[in-house]
């Protein structure tokens, strides 16, 4: 067993608090009674953090902006921003961002047994049919378009 | 098991994820001040630009071979590489980022995975998350996985960009193979030593007996080869806060007055005092200097430096910039051209240890204000809020004339989508 020699003991020691990290929490105004405590207590949250609902893989997704109006019927217009995500497969009918022949467009994607087609979402325009001349690659897919209104 | 993760030309593969044209074409990345080379795409270096060539020497070749040149991006570079990071750190128990762009793995107690398969998972993974190729080797020490991951990237359609050392049958194929120059942790010195008594690769290397080793490299090279003949001596760092933090930079012009001088050497502590606060340190030195440019002999020359130890730890732009103007005031001389100057903080101890002193100590009411100042300028961007004593026009900016835009840090910057 150990025991504590009082000698070796400094007669004054200070130490500082550390204050290195912080710890934000909700504020919860009851004050302490004796009564019947109020029912929302127990639910006391958080406020929504559209960062954390809207992005999954932080690591893998970015940003960018809409120029044209190709994917109108798609809700995606001139000026959006466009959240994109890279981890994620880029299968039939999902809405990609891709890099084709030095640019980047953002169409719908429909896979077909040897050939892929970027599809526009607007009458106007003209699917694009790609082909191994192209230099294509889907650089993302679009999970949610932010837009000013 | 180990495994080292290590990006492929990392600032070229930065710059081609957000420019996929790039594929393929030659990229080379400059320095601060878009003074030398220091990054370059495999297909740069076969116009045998070295690493740390004057970018003034090499602008016909860039030219002439339509080479694309960078400015360092490091808003860019910086968020990839934690981009990368975060998705290495979640793949497993443990991660030792070891600079911006590797990183050591520990795999224990994973003996039911199949590594060959791991490190094709972590190799996909990485890649399509973020766009940047990786390069993974895998072995039993940290020195083997180094040398796997060199004949990873060395071949990267054969290994595909993974290569696990699981045998002594591959670990001495892979020694063999490697040139002693080659081999982490081997100086230059000691490599031209080695060469010159035949050791011509890392298998030779651990050929050698023990005791002449150790008395020849000392123990550090011992531990070397006992890591390569696949005895683990080297285990996880874990992070450390860094011991000097320095900023220093050669002018875009020669200074002569000491107005001049000063506003540098205040906008340089307050860089510092900014990285002291972003890893929770305080200084109780700093040393400051300046020198006139060495390479031109026809000016008279001059260069001189200065400790000034503090009377108590702080972290302040104020107090840093301060007890720096002071040492420069001490150590500046007129009629002299300088070119460079800098402000190297030193003795860097934890920010909460700072002893209570009875007299003399920081200002308590600066540590709120820095809180304010470090976050208007993480809010705004660019510095914009500054001590009065630095300059507020632009004319101290970096020269950066082939910056790319930071396409994952700034809004306005992000890239434009065709629809």
């Amino acid at each position: 067993m150990q025991t504590l020699n009082t000698h070796n003991i400094h007669p004054l020691a200070l130490f500082s608090v550390s204050t290195e990290t912080k710890l934000s929490r909700p504020f919860i105004d009851q004050g302490i009674s004796a009564g019947f405590p109020s029912p929302a207590q127990d639910f006391i949250d958080l406020s929504i953090d559209l960062n954390k609902e809207l992005i999954k893989h932080p690591s893998s997704t970015f940003f960018g902006r809409v120029k044209g109006s190709s994917m109108k019927d798609a809700g995606i217009n001139n000026g959006d921003l466009l959240i994109v995500d890279k981890s994620i497969n880029p299968t039939d009918g999902k809405i990609a961002v891709c890099f084709i022949d030095g640019e980047f467009t953002v169409k719908r994607l429909k896979v077909e047994k040897d050939c892929c087609w970027l599809v526009p979402e607007n009458e106007s325009y003209e699917p694009i049919r790609v082909t191994a001349e192209n230099d294509f690659i889907v650089w993302g897919i679009v999970i949610y378009v932010i837009k000013a209104l | 098991m180990f495994a080292l993760v290590d990006c492929n030309n990392f600032y070229a593969s930065c710059e081609r994820v957000f420019r996929p044209e790039l594929r393929g074409k030659p990229i080379v990345v400059l320095s601060n001040n878009d003074g030398c080379v220091i990054a370059r795409s495999n297909e740069a270096k076969k116009f045998g630009i070295p690493m740390g060539a004057a970018a003034y020497q090499y602008e016909k070749t860039f030219t002439d071979n339509n080479i694309y040149v960078f400015s360092s991006n490091y808003a860019l570079y910086g968020d990839m590489s934690a981009r990368v990071m975060a998705i290495l750190a979640s793949l497993a128990p443990e991660i030792e980022v070891y600079s911006i762009d590797e990183a050591f793995l520990k795999f224990e107690g994973c003996d039911y995975i199949n590594l060959q398969e791991y490190g094709e998972m972590i190799v996909k993974k990485v890649t399509r998350a973020t766009g940047i190729p990786i390069s993974v080797g895998i072995a039993n020490t940290k020195a083997l996985s180094k040398v796997a991951n060199k004949v990873a990237k060395k071949f990267p359609e054969k290994t595909g960009s993974n290569y696990l050392i699981d045998s002594d049958e591959k670990r001495i194929k892979a020694l063999k193979w490697l040139p002693i120059e080659d081999v982490w942790g081997i100086g230059r010195r000691h490599a031209k030593r080695l060469m010159a008594l035949g050791i011509k690769n890392a298998y030779q290397f651990t050929q050698l007996p023990d005791q002449w080793v150790r008395k020849n490299m000392s123990v550090v090279g011992l531990r070397l080869k006992h890591e390569l003949e696949g005895k683990p001596r080297l285990d996880m760092e874990t992070a450390k806060a860094k011991q000097n933090i320095a900023t220093t930079r050669s002018f875009d012009k020669n200074y002569t007055e000491y107005d001049h001088l000063r506003e540098r050497i205040t906008t340089f502590s307050v860089t510092c005092a900014e990285k002291l606060r972003r890893q929770k340190s305080s200084c109780n030195a700093l040393l400051i200097f300046l020198h006139t440019n060495g390479f031109r002999s026809d000016l008279p020359q001059y260069s001189r430096n200065i400790v000034m130890k503090l009377p108590f730890p702080t972290n302040s732009s104020i107090e840093i910039a301060k007890f720096a103007v002071e040492g420069l005031s001490l150590i500046f001389k007129q009629g002299y051209q300088y070119k460079k100057a800098g402000v190297i903080v030193m003795d860097i101890t934890p920010e909460e240890t700072n002893q209570i002193s009875m007299f003399e100590n920081t200002n308590p009411k600066h540590k709120v204000l820095m809180d304010v100042m470090d976050r208007l300028n993480g809010a705004i961007g660019q510095k914009k809020v500054k001590l009065a004593s630095q300059a507020l026009d632009r004319t101290w900016k970096m020269k950066q004339e082939r910056l790319s835009p930071r396409y994952t840090t700034r809004l306005s910057e992000i890239i434009t989508i065709n629809a």
